[in-house]
């Protein structure tokens, strides 16, 4: 898997860099209420209509632990493969900032509710196992909006609340392509869980992206830098190269790299720093008082472990075995829950003489151009995978030719039309009447009697000239492999 | 009847029960004297108004089947009370009304009890003589210019006054069992987890307790069987099999065996301290009781543990005053320069102290020698305890290692103040019950109080030791009632 091909380098003079990076990933747990009270968690609300007394820190008031959060940070932790800690701790992250109203974060510092656990990414060139350090709860804070007034920053504390499960990466990441594929895979996994929407766009996702370079073959870590809070995987990437390229200059004239906090500028495409390592916060962690630290049984994650759904890895591995699909086809079509699932509900609606291979292709082909263009999820298809299938048995059947059926195909795009009404009411059902297409053949021959002579004197290519003058004449409905058999006996 | 204030709480129960008196006469007793002892500065709110029409409302159509039929009480100030000022005794909340109320005193409205208003504390519970409060000195009624203890001073003060007839306060270190014993009263401080925290100003998170302060031990334990229940919106509070504490109350304690422990012994306490302490030794043996020299070897720590680990949650607990929310909130240039003034402006001296520790303790760097340090001296002092009960059934010590002081008397020595719960923080840390009972007086005439320290949830026997002691000390506070004119 170390092709060098595929290796990711920072090229100077006569030096190679390495780049080293880990995230930490901030992923929104998918809950109808908050970590520690009972508001409501919905994205896009009025501000501040989602917020309770315990949301705002009221004097006197107390959290009190949302079971379901802590069951979807177990399931991710077993998707994850990981540890599940049956003991751990929540601790008060002290600062002081306006949308922080309790003026702590309630976090997970020494004891985490799940440690060390790998995902699998599948590169170009291979699979790639990733360490997971961790994951841990916490609540997230509210937002300071800054540009609606001059003087002024207004508070909304909807999010003030909210859980979110940290994950930390070991540095095993090397290069932008690969960062794209853990957070994709990751994003598969807990979509497959239920347990994150992986919304990016929303604010459900979004990382802190630890960065450092090393000479190529060095085994020591070059000093790393922090970009926080990067909200799409294009600016991670971009962040990531101009980081990476930042330190190797830096490296290149004989400087130190800082230990530092930095900010990722969308606009100027740059990082730049934030805080230095000697203006870090002290946090003062310690254990919440306000909480027992949080027990689980093993009946408990026994129970959710056996209620766990097929994930990505097992799910490729069963389309590869059952449905004979290459692992390429196979990667793609678990990648995200929703097109396993659409796939899936084609297989079955296809019903007992199915032709896999073709509704793969219908879907990787013709479907995700239709959604690529119109910029949907496969949860907003057009085509429904029941239509889907019929379409594909239609060819499948010889209903219909491949070609007529991206005529249908269109067609359908429109009101998810069943494709079998669509043939019937244009017209577009395949010609394979033997005697009606003989006697469309001996008319073509009949009017083009010269060019068959020539044919049968040796000019070959003209039987595509017979062929193309049968599809017109039938409207291009006749079966095409009759045309070729019938053809070449006329012919002869 | 001109002396209803002087009766107890449950005598007042059975005279409203007998229809002997109204909620109305008994409200507008307490009232009227409330408004004459202006001067000990008990209350920082009055809700006498609404607290009269609730009386004339009950009485309208009372339901006699209650604990505290239409019974009035004015409560700490560190109780949220729903539409009703609660200020913890701070300027920075000097203008905050909840929207909400706590369950402990959702719990004593529930018994039919009336609110008469909100009693005066040191600000943020933090002080042993109410003189931190931003609403100023409390007086104890005992004698002009003493203090009544604290934090929970304005209570104290409000039930040995008789402006109250019962009322409940917070213990963190002692703000219960050391204004008790100030004032001549009985203070008891549940296990924690008996009292649920929900909607009270929170001190420190790991030792607020609320308990009630009373006359007598039979009312302190009618109150206790009412604030005490279980609540899942307080995740320490804890579903322990709770008594009939005031029905299942009996003197009879032949056989008990109570604990004396030799570090309680410390230097420099007073000869009439030493010698109360042996009144008391005498006082249970005479009730049938058994005494027992123990020992709980690491007492000297739990004071320094205490002033590490009662700032360090305080620190975290205060910063949501910040100016941004509720509050006081001074102007600033910017957030930090608001959030300076704020709080500079708005918290006491005292407890800017106890923030400035708290952050020191928990600092990087710190953390390990201080905070940490200070659970495993928690868990140690904890160990002494669980030891001691494998022996006796209680422990007995005096609750202060002094009589009430004079206003003004410590207030430029901090170390001379905290000192002052020496005897009750232990009690604290290892989240254990404790009662303060009026066991004697000193040569000024001042009470004195003697604490029984008990199992985990094991209320009712400290209630009963209590209340045996009780009858054999007889005690009679000394209310002059030099404040009114």
């Amino acid at each position: 898997m170390s092709k060098n091909s595929s290796e990711y380098l920072i090229n100077r003079k006569d030096n190679q860099y390495e780049v080293v990076i880990g995230l930490e990933v901030h992923a929104q747990v998918l809950s109808e209420s908050k970590l520690f009270s009972t508001s409501a968690t919905k994205f896009g609300a009025e501000p501040n209509t989602q917020v309770s007394l315990v949301d705002a820190a009221f004097p006197g008031m107390l959290p009190v632990i949302n079971e379901f959060c802590v069951k979807q940070a177990i399931k991710t932790g077993i998707g994850l493969n990981a540890k599940i800690n049956k003991r751990s701790v929540f601790d008060r992250k002290n600062y002081f900032y306006a949308d922080l109203p309790q003026g702590y974060q309630i976090s997970q510092f020494k004891d985490p509710i799940v440690g060390e656990g790998k995902v699998i990414l599948d590169l170009p060139n291979g699979q790639k196992e990733v360490g997971i350090e961790r994951l841990h709860l916490e609540q997230d804070a509210g937002k300071s909006i800054h540009d609606l007034d001059p003087q002024n920053t207004f508070v909304d504390l909807n999010r003030s609340g909210v859980a979110l499960m940290e994950i930390v990466s070991k540095p095993d990441l090397r290069s932008p392509d690969e960062v794209s594929a853990y957070i994709k895979k990751l994003r598969s996994i807990m979509r497959y869980l239920g347990t994150c929407d992986g919304n990016m766009q929303e604010g459900s996702l979004r990382a802190d992206v630890n960065v450092s370079v090393r000479a190529k073959g060095s085994k020591e870590f070059g000093t790393r830098c922090e970009i926080k809070n990067v909200n799409s995987i294009k600016f991670m990437q971009m962040a990531i190269e101009y980081e990476a390229n930042r330190q190797v200059d830096l490296i290149e004239e004989g400087k130190l790299i800082d230990q530092e906090t930095r900010l990722f500028d969308t606009k100027k495409n740059e990082t730049r720093s934030m805080r230095s390592k000697e203006d870090a916060h002290d946090y003062r962690y310690f254990p919440d008082p306000d909480l027992l630290p949080l027990e689980v049984s093993d009946e408990f994650v026994k129970e959710l472990e056996n209620n766990i759904p097929e994930l990505p890895d097992d799910k490729k591995k069963r389309f590869i075995d059952e449905f004979k699909l290459t692992p390429y086809e196979a990667t793609i079509l678990v990648s995200d829950i929703d097109i396993a699932k659409y796939f899936e509900e084609v297989v079955a609606k296809m019903g007992k003489n199915k032709d896999i291979k073709l509704a793969v292709n219908w879907i990787t082909g013709e479907l995700f151009a239709v959604l690529n263009n119109k910029n949907l999820e496969i949860s907003q298809s057009p085509v429904s995978a029941k239509n889907l299938a019929i379409l594909v048995n239609l060819i499948k059947n010889g209903t219909i030719s491949g070609k007529i059926a991206k005529t249908v195909f269109e067609f359908m795009l429109d009101g998810d039309k069943d494709p079998q009404k669509i043939v019937e009411e244009k017209g577009l059902k395949q010609q394979s009447d033997p005697k009606a297409i003989e006697a469309l053949i001996d008319k073509i021959i009949n009017d083009n009697r010269e060019k068959a002579i020539e044919y049968k004197q040796g000019k070959e290519k003209l039987f595509g000239f017979f062929v193309g003058q049968a599809m017109k004449a039938s409207g291009g409905k006749a079966n095409p492999q009759l045309i070729n058999e019938i053809l070449k006996k006329k012919l002869q | 009847m001109s002396d209803i204030t002087k009766q107890s709480l449950t005598e007042l129960v059975e005279n409203i029960k007998n229809k002997k008196l109204s909620s109305t006469d008994v409200t507008k007793a307490f009232i009227d004297r409330s408004k004459k002892s202006k001067e000990l500065n008990a209350y920082i709110t009055e809700d006498f108004t609404s607290a009269l029409d609730k009386a004339k409302k009950f009485d309208q159509k009372p339901n006699l089947d209650l604990k505290l039929p239409g019974i009035p009480m004015a409560v700490k100030d560190l109780f949220c009370t729903k539409d009703v000022k609660t200020t913890a005794g701070s300027k920075i909340l000097n203008n905050f009304i909840p929207t909400y109320e706590s369950t402990v005193t959702e719990n004593i409205w529930k018994e039919g009890a009336i609110l008469l208003g909100k009693l005066n504390c040191d600000e943020f519970a933090m002080g042993s003589s109410n003189e931190t409060s931003f609403f100023g000195n409390v007086q104890n009624p005992i004698d002009k210019d003493l203090v009544p203890g604290g934090s929970s001073g304005g209570s104290a003060s409000a039930v040995a006054g008789q402006l109250t007839p019962i009322t409940i306060g917070t213990d963190t270190g002692g703000s219960i069992r050391q204004p008790a014993s100030f004032t001549g009263t009985v203070g008891l401080k549940p296990t924690y987890g008996s009292c649920s925290r929900y909607g009270i100003v929170a001190f420190a998170s790991s030792l607020d307790q609320a308990g009630p302060m009373a006359q007598n031990v039979k009312d302190c334990a009618l109150l206790q069987e009412i604030i005490s229940t279980y609540d899942s919106k307080d995740s320490t509070s804890i579903d322990f099999k709770r008594n009939q504490y005031s029905k299942e109350l009996t003197n009879n304690i032949k056989g008990k065996k109570i604990g004396i422990p030799k570090e309680y012994r410390v230097d420099g306490m007073p000869k009439e301290i030493e010698d109360l302490w042996l009144k008391g030794i005498q006082y249970v043996k005479e009730c049938g009781a058994e005494t027992i020299d123990i020992s709980l070897p690491h007492t000297s720590y739990a004071l320094p543990t205490y002033y590490i680990v009662a700032p360090a949650e305080a620190s975290s607990n205060l910063a949501r005053y910040d100016g941004v929310k509720y509050g006081f909130r001074a102007q600033g240039e910017n957030l930090i320069d608001m959030y300076e003034k704020t709080r500079s402006e708005g918290f006491g001296a005292e407890v800017q102290r106890r923030i400035m520790i708290g952050t020191y303790v928990l600092s990087s760097g710190y953390y390990d020698a201080y905070y940490l340090k200070a659970q495993k001296v928690r868990k140690l002092i904890k160990n002494d305890f669980d030891e001691a009960y494998k022996k006796v059934d209680a422990i007995l010590t005096p609750s202060t290692p002094s009589s009430a002081f004079k206003i003004g008397e410590k207030t430029n020595d901090p170390v001379s103040m905290y000192l002052n719960d020496i005897f009750t923080v232990p009690v604290n840390l290892a989240g254990l019950p404790g009662i303060s009972i009026p066991a004697g007086h000193d040569s000024k005439g001042y009470p004195l109080g003697l604490q029984i320290i008990g199992k985990a949830f094991d209320e009712q026997n400290i209630l009963n030791i209590a209340y045996a002691m009780e009858e054999k000390i007889d005690f009679k506070n000394k209310i002059t009632d030099w404040w009114i004119k």
